[in-house]
Order: structure tokens, then sequence, then C-alpha cells
């Protein structure tokens, strides 16, 4: 007790302190700027002080130790480092394969699955609404044996892999167990991790199908069949990249993505499920903007508030429950077309950011996003990226190295504390699916997006070589190209794929599946057969239409 | 003076394609009206002959497509062809996104008037649309 009292007694001393510099010394000082302003709006102060209450053992903990402010694992990145994990997909299913084994050759550490916009959207490349699109934003694939070409020469139980896909995950899930099973792999030894986040669909990727409530029962089929079958696969990825690049600021992001994790974990007690057996597999996903510290301090605080959340709200009991593992990705949104070199050196110091805010898996971007997807020599210096951090300079070698800081603990505390009120809020409202339905996450996003550009316009907010420290000359660099002849092909391919198969299988499965979706059965099951004999992403999305509607967007601005 | 008595420009902000990438047309659509134009915004995931039918139906002077997905060559285009044909030709299409520099200039080619790439300040596109507007009488 006397112990305690004489740190918070220093604290209080160092707090006044602070202020008396302020009064006495800081005071008078000229000032570069008006206003300090993070790029999330918030004001950044001269000096920080840590709050006089603030107890590093409970608000922090040991690595591997509840909260898991400082990280998830004991060891961290002294154990094994993070694993890099560049996202990558475009044209045919060959054309990704050998981008894979490009990137696998060049030290990378797990596959990150891009699919178009078709595939996205439940699609086949045969239908009017994929026309222009096939191929072009990521890799097609519509069956089985376009899954067996993506993954054609890699061993699906040694590298884990990610599939960003959401509306019509189900299928990509199904698809890739299938194939295992083909290839005689038992699902409790793949692993890996599928995007299958809805709720960020509607707030802020939106690529849908059905409404927001199928759209989470279907998610929550993933969750359920892969906690009882492949226990080594995240079945989620609860996204806030997607949110944060739609326009959210810091906390918007962290707030509506743990929100979005609690509204899963609801529709999965309110199934029978217990928490232990599926809150360990729940994975995040978060984005790494510019603002050095407050994207330090948003991992740190993700961390801490899941796991009050899922001891305190849902009573877990294993320590995995309330673990927050995550996959991070630099922000796509902070590039540059205007001198595109420029972007190595972001996504250097916002890749630096996320391995100090102690993230599990991280994507680096390419320089030549804003103009194309990107070329492999862009890939490659991106992946590079990740290595020289890694084995350069020397950050991966102590656990957070940052904690215990006065500027990042109070940042902590402070991002912590109003993701909270949006929490509150958002329970408030009746929890997720409730404020996706009402629009109230997507109206707080476009609002912060406009007055963030309002900012850049006005010069407020600095974007080198855009608004200030303009080149005259363009500088040029090489783009990727896709041949638009990839949709014919993948046209031609999936119109003999439905010829050769056994259509009354086929007809037999779909109206199967018809019948889980009309009496609520988890559909996984049936999926991992159906695509097995040859049942297309396409066919499986037409009966989620047709079973629970079409969703279209408000087009609210 | 003589502004302040015309009707207001009809601009019709548009999202072909699948991709759902709608910061970009959603600022440019609220920079637009807060400069007092009438702005209507189609929503995401349209056709070209939506693209289309809500222009004519709004009775806009000018659309502007945004597009991330890659599918410009093939949906830029279609729309242009589609205006011809309802004898629309007349309405102003700018579009943006990203869009490779190659690109840009066979769609101006085609009759795009004008693309906005990324960093482009949205005052610079409300300028813009106010000078190539086509004017009503």
């Amino acid at each position: 007790m006397t112990a305690s009292k004489k740190s918070e007694s220093q604290h209080v001393n160092h707090a006044a302190l602070l202020e008396e510099w302020k009064r006495s010394v800081y005071c008078g000082q000229k000032e570069r700027k008006a206003l300090f302003e993070s790029i999330s709006f918030r004001p950044q102060p001269p000096l920080a002080h840590v709050d006089p209450s603030f107890d590093p053992l409970s608000a922090l903990g040991f690595p591997g130790q509840y909260p898991f402010t400082r990280g998830v694992q004991p060891s961290m990145y002294r154990g094994r480092l993070w694993t890099m994990r560049q996202f990558a997909g475009f044209g045919s299913p060959e054309d990704t394969n050998r981008r894979f084994k490009y990137l696998l050759e060049h030290g990378q550490t797990g596959l990150s699955t891009a699919f178009d916009m078709p595939s996205l959207m439940g699609f086949d490349p045969d239908h009017p609404k994929s026309q222009g699109e096939v191929g072009r934003e990521g890799v097609s694939i519509c069956c089985i044996d376009d899954m067996d070409a993506l993954f054609s020469g890699i061993a699906l139980d040694q590298v884990t892999t990610s599939m960003t896909i959401n509306a019509s995950a189900t299928v990509a899930m199904a698809m890739y167990f299938a194939l295992a099973k083909r290839r005689g792999i038992p699902l409790a030894k793949v692993g890996g991790t599928i995007q299958n986040d809805m709720f960020k669909e509607f707030i802020a990727q939106k690529e849908w199908i059905c409404p927001p409530a199928p759209s989470v029962k279907l998610a929550c089929d993933i969750i359920e069949y892969c906690a009882r079958e492949a226990p080594r696969f995240n079945g989620i990825s609860i996204s806030g990249y997607h949110i944060r690049e739609a326009g959210a600021t810091a906390v918007q992001e962290l707030a509506f993505t743990i929100a979005d994790g609690l509204g899963y974990v609801d529709h999965c007690l309110s199934r029978g499920m217990q928490i232990d057996d599926f809150a360990p597999r729940l994975s995040f996903f978060f984005d790494v903007h510019n603002d050095f510290f407050e994207e330090i301090a948003k991992f740190r605080a993700a961390r801490r508030m899941w796991a009050r959340l899922m001891k305190e709200r849902y009573g877990a009991k294993s320590a995995k429950s309330m673990m927050l593992r995550t996959h991070a990705q630099t922000a796509g949104v902070s590039l540059t077309a205007q001198q595109p070199l420029n972007n190595v050196a972001r996504v250097a110091i916002q890749a630096l950011a996320a391995v100090l805010g102690g993230v599990q898996s991280l994507h680096t971007n390419s320089m030549d996003e804003t103009l194309s997807l990107p070329t492999e020599e862009a890939a490659k210096v991106a992946l590079r990226t990740q290595q020289i951090i890694a084995e350069e300079t020397g950050v991966a070698n102590t656990i957070d190295p940052l904690g215990g800081s006065y500027y990042l603990e109070s940042l902590t505390d402070q991002i912590e504390a109003e993701a909270l009120e949006y929490i509150r809020k958002i329970d408030e409202l009746g929890g997720m699916l409730r404020a996706v339905e009402l629009g109230f996450p997507q109206k707080e996003i476009a609002e912060a997006s406009y007055q963030f550009q309002k900012r850049v316009d006005a010069k407020e907010f600095s974007v080198v070589g855009v608004n200030c420290y303009q080149d005259e000359v363009t500088q040029k660099i090489p783009t990727l190209h896709i041949d638009l002849s990839i949709e014919r092909t993948r046209i031609e391919r999936i119109k003999s794929w439905k010829q050769s198969r056994n259509g009354a299988a086929v007809k037999r499965w779909l109206s199967e599946l018809t019948r889980a979706c009309e009496e609520q059965h988890n559909v996984m099951p049936i999926l991992v057969d159906a695509v097995a004999d040859g049942v297309t992403l396409g066919e499986v999305s037409d009966v989620y239409r047709s079973v629970y509607g079409e969703y279209r967007d408000p087009g609210t601005i | 003076m003589g502004q302040e008595t015309k009707s207001p420009i009809r601009v019709l902000i548009a999202k072909p394609g699948l991709d759902g990438h709608d910061r970009g047309a959603k600022v440019v659509a609220r920079a637009l009206r807060d400069a007092g134009m009438e702005v209507i915004y189609t929503g995401l995931h349209q056709t070209p002959e939506m693209i289309v039918r809500s222009a004519i139906q709004e009775d806009v002077q000018c659309i502007g497509l945004s597009i991330l997905s890659g599918a410009h060559m093939t949906l830029f285009p279609a729309v242009l062809e589609l205006l011809k044909k309802e004898s629309a030709e007349d309405v102003l299409v700018f579009g943006g996104g990203i869009i490779p520099e190659d690109d840009v200039t066979a769609l101006k080619k085609q009759g795009v008037k004008e693309i906005f790439l990324p960093g482009t300040a949205t005052q610079t596109i409300v300028d813009w649309v106010r000078c190539n507007v086509p004017h009503r009488s």
C-alpha cells in the first residue's frame, strides 16, 4: 500500500511539474503552427504526461499476459518474426500462382489472396455484370479447379493462406477445404485466415450480395464450421482496414472494428456456441496510417479493449479468447500518384509503426498502387521494406520498446476512452447490426472523410508532392497491365466447366443448399461437397440472392 | 450578377462497375453540392444502362464517373456509347479513380472530357465543371 501511494504521489508531482514547466518555461515560446493536430483531428500537446491514476500492472500487464497491451505472445518477435504476407491477385489463377511463387521465393512467409470484383460480388465471369471486371482487381476464381490452379505446387499444410473475400466467403472457404480433401490433407492441418467480415462490407468496403442479417448469419456459419472442423483456420478477420481507408479516423476504425467483433460474438452466442470454443480464432486486421504514435497506440488500445470486453462482458475463461491477434496493412489511401517513389518512404514508416504496435502479420503496399496493381519489382521493394525493418533496425529485438512512454501511454488511454464511447453509443442503438442498418457508422465515416479532404485542400494537412513540394515534371514509373483478353479466356473456361460436370448432381446440391438457407442451417457442410461436384461461386450466390434477397446501396452522401 | 438567377448546374455522380470504393465519389459529390450545384449520386454497382437512364431522368448536364476496379476501359466507353444512342451526347462526361496514364489518353480520345487522378483538389473539380458544363438556354 505504501509503495503504490508513493508511486502515485510521484506521478502527481510529475503532472504538477509539467504544468509548472508549461507556465514558466514553455509559455511564450514560438510555435511553427497555430494548431497541431493528428490526421484524425486529435490535438497534439507539446509534451505529454501520464495520468496520475496510471497503474502499469493493470493497464499494461506483461507480454503474453492480460490485458495484453504489450503484446499477445510472451516472446513476441524474439521468438518468431511477424508473418510477411503480401496481398496478391490478378488475372487468371495461373497468373496469380506465378506471383505467389515469386513472393515465396523472395522470402515471403505467408500467402494472401486478392479476388476480383465478380468473385467478391458472387458473379461468375460469364455474368453480364462481370463485363470489364474479370481478373482486373484480383484473381478470377469460380470453381474448384480454379482454386486448384491458384495453389498449384503449394502445400496447403505447409503455408498459411489468407483469403480476402466476404459476401461469397462461404464458397471460397468451401473450395479451399474441398481442395485440401482432394489432395488428401486433413482439415485439422490446414491453417490460414478468411476475411469473412460482412459488417465492414456494409460500413466501408461495400461488396455484398444479401442484406446485413443473412450476411452475418453466413459469416457465422464459417466461424462455426472452422471451430468444429478446421481448428487452425481463422474463420474471420474482423477488419478495420477498409473502414479507415473509407475515411474513418483512428478512433472510428478501432471502435467500429471492435464493435463489429462484438456483433459476431453476440450472433455466435445466440446460436448456442460457447465463447471459449470460437473466440480464440477470431482474428483482426487493422490499417496502419501516417500518424506514427497514434497508430502504435491504436494497436495497444485494441488489445486491451478486446481482452477486457471478452473477459468482463462475455465471461471468457481461456486467455486465448482474450488475445487480439492482428494482421496489418499500410495505408493505401496515404499513397500518392504524384512522385510515386515517395510512397516507399511512407510505407516504411507505417510498417515500422505496425511492428512497434506488435502486429502478428503485415502487408506493405507497393509504391505504384495509386496507378495500378503492383508490378513484380514494386511488390519486391515492399517486401524488402519489411525485411529491412526485421533484420537491420533492431526494433524486433526488444518487446514493446515504447511501452511506458509518457506520450504513448497517454495516447493509448485517450484512444481507448474515445473508442469505448463509440461502443457505448452502438450498444445504445441495439448493437452493430442495428447501427449498420441505420447507417450510423457509414455517416460518421463520410463526415470524417470530407473533413479530412477539406483540410488537405486548405493545406492545413500537408501531403508531400501533392499540396506542397510539388514537382513540375511527372515522375514516371512502370505499371502493371492486365491483358483484356483474360476475360474472354475465363468466360470460355467457365462455359466448358459447366458443360463437363455432372448436371444432375449440381442441380441436387443447389436444391439442398436452398433448403439449408431457408431452414437457417449451417451451409458449410453442404458447400464443401457441392463445390467438389462442380457447383460454381455464381450459382451458390444466386441461391443466396433468391432466398435472402439482394442488397442495394442506399447511396447517401 | 446574372449568374445568380441561372438555375444551378445539375450533376450526376455515378459509380459504374462492381468496386465499392466510394470515398472519392462521395467527397466530390459533397464538394460540388457545397459549391451550389444540384448533385444526384447513383450509389454503387451501377451498370452503364442504369447510369444513362438516371442521367436522362434527372436531366443532368454533366456526369462524373468514379471507378477504381480497373474496368474503366470497358465501362466508360459503354456510357458514352449509350448517351449517343439516346441522343444525349451533349452531356459532359468526366471521370476519376485509379486510371493509368495511357488509359487516360485513350479515354479522352473517345470522348471523356477530363480524368481527375488521386490527389486532385476538390476545388479544381468544382472550377472545371463550372467552366466546361454546357450552358442551358
